[in-house]
């Protein structure tokens, strides 16, 4: 499946299926050169600012923080740092409203900045990163706490495996409307652009390295062009793309440049390609060559809500609010405030909260270009969904089963490889938010899973309880019989014993008895033959008088002194 | 300052399900005007009454559903359903006939079943059979096209026919005629072929041409208004083209092996309601198959079922019949014609 030559600037490109061709609205941002902005009082930032695990704060309230210092350290190995943008001090941990779709609150440092602008000591790397292994080389990305800056922000170094890969793609495609932030990078940066990817080639141990443009940025094309002119090493090559959304997704990307979709449910290493933004390219530029962490980034304010709209360089953790102020404000009509583009872009609740690493675009509509909400009508089943769709669903299937909460056929119709690119949503003439249909259902089953897990495990623990007791009970059972075994084999030894001696004597018994009755009546006879006996004496007696009186006499005064 | 939430997508660019209905209506129109032209005023009175019936059913059983009325009586759908029937009825159907077909596809076909959306048979159609079943005799009640014989029946006669049940003098066979289809039927069963049944004096007038007088236009007009929805995105290509380029190869392949008693693939391809199922009826959304590939089935066998039916069925058209069953069979050809998803190589 890996692709086996290098990719020439005669390939043909390939197409994904689906798509659309959107206004692009770029224009409205690409005036102004980068602006960058003046720095606030306070920063707040969120420590999950990535996909993956939770970072760990390093630091505590009262603390003070230079500019570029580690305020929190990955979590697990898919984590990310997080770094101070500013010197200052540490005012609080505590929970706050984070930029995120749930629109909930997540637990965010606060800096007071002390204007100083202290920095860490820093050690550039430099050109040394050519000696460097690597692996170190990836812990100075992992340090620098840089993560996808495309969007997706997933941790940087974590990305650049340790396969065999071949290609590495730079991704300048930047497809969804009004979003130009790479646009600019590339126009003003194209230098750092390409010594970034320089790096990242030689952390992969790349062949070559193509940078992706869409072909409505001329200006980065031309930036882009001439470095890779000066640089002559025939490493980078660039590929001008047709203009269609959603040609930035990686997986389209992928498809467009090597012709191959990446197999389902595997890496796009394992086809020999990593993809990369331009940004996060800069991003690692700047860690490598100035030791500087990832705590600013290009941020796009745009939209006809916002007075001036613009691309500025912005601190990670600046309040929004700051940055809008920075670009004129909000106009009278201004309607909603949208984090990201207009199709994968969510909305927020307030501006009052901070710019956060995915922080790519701010764009403000105004009431007349905002979509106006309605009740959505039922689906008529036309299927434009399934002629937009670049991943070749069903999302008239997919839709219909998630109203119905059917899992099994959601999954059977591969809900969980939706990109949530809005593109159905886009044409459905029933104005069904799709996307949203299936945000939801997936949560659901996760959810599901979740609980099922949770109580599988319950339910495990319970029956090691049960068996645990039930062991004890047999084990208790069982002394307790060996017990009463024990006994009875005792009592019946005695038994035996007793009946053995029983046994003999039985018949004996009744003579000894007899015999003792036959004694005792022997015994009585002879008491009464004697007493006869002395009765006979006494008669006899009598007629011998002196000698009886005397002898009675006697044994009377014997009896009496007795009685005394 | 609190922003209002949406979901996103954040911009939309769709034809709305008015537009499309709409777009459907309009490409309807050169069609109709032909079938007036060709057939008169019956056709008119076809469409007012199934207009005026199915557009007041659906406002009283939406009322009976407690849902808003307004706004999904004027989504168009109701209007197409009662356009698509009135152009499948005989010119001279009755306007009881007209009213029961009415309220067959919007009260029994649409509404029981959940309303748009949720219909599993094309409404239309299900009005359309039900009275092909009930009432064949009407059913056949068409006029001579224009330019055979004495043509169409003038004004008074059809209104006083349509609406009163009153006949001319000449009694019914003097305003009606049997249509191409049924009358080369008809001849085949009674051991005259084709072109011996074409050649005819009596009937000659009506198949002075590829596929009938009147009926290839009206046609022909069709496929230009359905060209024109391809166009525009609101029709798919594949059940039109699979639909039709079926039936013409196995019209053709009948043809050739038996010439005399087959009618060629053009008779089929122009007569009849084929460009109106082709366009109109087998591509309606709701009921039709909705994957890629379930769509070329889909068209293949509404073709396969067409043709069997007016070859070997009871029926002289077979399209009503042939696109309700492929309506049964949709869910089950879209669960077995998945696509392949992305990056997916194992299935």
């Amino acid at each position: 499946m890996t692709h086996e030559r290098d990719i020439t600037a005669e390939d043909t490109l390939a197409r994904f299926d689906g798509g659309l061709i959107l206004d692009a609205q770029k224009q409205l941002s690409t005036g102004p050169a980068i602006s960058s902005m003046e720095q606030c009082k306070e920063y707040i930032l969120p420590l999950q600012q990535h996909i993956g695990v939770i970072s760990q704060p390093l630091i505590r309230t009262g603390d003070r923080v230079l500019k570029g210092q580690m305020l929190a350290r990955p979590g697990d190995l898919v984590s990310a740092a997080i770094h101070s943008p500013v010197s200052g001090v540490v005012t609080d941990i505590r929970q706050h409203e984070v930029p995120h779709a749930s629109g909930l609150s997540d637990l965010c440092v606060f800096i007071e900045n002390d204007f100083k602008d202290e920095w860490l000591e820093r050690e550039p790397l430099g050109d040394d990163y050519n000696n460097t292994s690597s692996s170190n080389m990836r812990k100075v990305v992992r340090d620098a706490g840089i993560v996808g800056l495309g969007g997706a922000v997933f941790p940087a170094a974590v990305k650049q495996t340790e396969m065999n890969v071949r290609t590495l793609i730079l991704n300048g495609v930047e497809c969804e409307p009004y979003i130009t932030c790479d646009d600019v990078l590339m126009r003003e940066h194209a230098e750092d652009v390409i010594a970034g990817a320089d790096i990242i080639g030689h952390i992969i141990k790349a062949r070559q390295c193509v940078v992706a443009i869409e072909d409505n940025k001329p200006e980065a094309i031309q930036a882009i062009q001439s470095v890779i002119d000066k640089d002559g090493t025939g490493f980078f090559k660039i590929r001008v793309i047709p203009t269609l959304y959603p040609s930035g997704g990686e997986k389209q990307l992928i498809k467009i440049i090597t012709g191959e979709e990446v197999p389902k449910g595997r890496y796009p290493a394992e086809l020999g390609v990593l993809v990369h933004n331009v940004a996060t390219a800069v991003a690692i530029q700047r860690a490598v060559y100035h030791d500087e962490p990832l705590i600013s980034r290009i941020l796009t304010v745009t939209g006809n809500g916002v007075r001036q709209p613009q691309n500025i360089e912005v601190l990670i953790g600046t309040p929004m609010s700051a940055c809008i102020e920075h670009c004129g404000g909000y106009t009278e009509d201004s309607d909603e405030l949208i984090m990201g583009g207009p199709m994968m872009g969510f909305s927020l609740q307030s501006d009052q909260l901070p710019v956060v690493k995915a922080t790519n675009c701010l764009l403000v509509t105004a009431d007349i270009e905002q979509v106006k909400h309605k009740k959505h009508l039922p689906c008529i089943r036309c299927g434009k969904c399934v002629e937009v769709c670049p991943v070749r669903l069903l999302p008239q299937q997919l839709y219909w089963y998630a109203s119905s909460k059917n899992t099994d056929r959601l999954i059977e119709h591969n809900l969980f490889d939706c990109i949530e690119c809005g593109c159905c949503a886009y044409v459905c003439p029933s104005e069904i938010p799709l996307v949203q249909y299936y945000r939801y259902a997936k949560t659901s089953i996760w959810q599901q899973e979740r609980e099922r897990k949770a109580s599988d495990l319950s339910r495990q623990r319970h029956e090691a309880h049960q068996m645990r007791l039930d062991k004890i009970k047999r084990e208790r059972e069982d002394k307790l019989r060996k017990k009463r075994e024990l006994l009875k084999k005792k009592t019946e030894a005695q038994n035996a014993a007793d009946n053995k001696s029983d046994g003999d004597g039985s018949s004996d018994g009744k003579t000894s008895k007899q015999a003792a009755i036959a004694e005792a009546i022997a015994r009585a006879h002879t008491k009464k033959a004697e007493r006869n006996k002395a009765a006979e004496q006494v008669n006899e007696t009598a007629t011998t008088q002196s000698e009886a009186k005397t002898t009675p006499d006697k044994e009377s005064s014997n009896t009496r002194e007795t009685d005394k | 300052m609190l922003f209002k939430r949406s979901p996103s997508p954040h911009i939309r660019q769709a034809i709305s399900v008015h537009d499309m209905m709409f777009m459907v209506l309009y490409a309807l129109v050169p069609g109709a005007l032909a079938s007036m032209y060709f057939f008169g005023w019956g056709v008119l009175f076809n469409l007012l009454i199934a207009i005026t019936v199915c557009l007041g059913s659906e406002a009283i059983i939406l009322k009976l559903r407690k849902h808003e009325v307004g706004e999904t009586l004027l989504d168009g759908s109701a209007l197409l359903t009662a356009c698509l029937l009135a152009l499948a009825l005989p010119s001279l159907a009755p306007w009881w006939l007209t009213t029961i077909a009415s309220i067959s596809a919007i009260v029994v076909a649409k509404h029981l079943y959940g309303g748009l959306g949720f219909n599993p048979f094309n409404p239309a159609m299900v009005g359309y059979i039900v009275v092909m079943i009930s009432f064949p005799l009407e059913m056949t009640m068409w006029t001579a096209p224009m330019g055979v014989g004495g043509g169409w029946p003038d004004f008074l006669t059809t209104f006083n026919w349509v609406f009163f049940g009153n006949l001319p003098a000449g009694g019914i066979d003097s305003i009606s005629m049997a249509t191409p289809i049924d009358l080369l039927k008809t001849q085949l069963s009674q051991l005259h072929d084709i072109s011996e049944t074409r050649n005819n004096v009596a009937y000659s007038p009506l198949f002075a041409s590829i596929s009938g007088t009147g009926w290839q236009w009206v046609n022909l007009l069709y496929l230009g208004g359905g060209i024109w929805l391809i166009k525009k995105g609101v029709v798919d290509w594949r059940i039109p083209t699979a639909f039709l380029i079926s039936l013409v190869l196995i019209s053709n392949t009948f043809a050739v092996l038996d010439y005399a008693n087959n009618s060629s693939a053009l008779f089929h391809a122009f007569s009849g309601g084929t460009m109106l199922c082709a366009f109109f009826i087998a591509t309606d959304p709701v009921t039709a198959s909705t994957t890629p590939r379930g769509r070329w089935i889909y068209g293949a066998g509404i073709a396969t079922l067409v043709y069997v039916i007016r070859s070997w069925g009871g029926y002289p058209d077979g399209i009503a019949f042939a696109v309700i069953l492929m309506n049964i069979a949709a869910p089950l050809i879209d669960y077995y014609t998945q696509p392949k998803i992305y990056g997916d190589h194992d299935r």
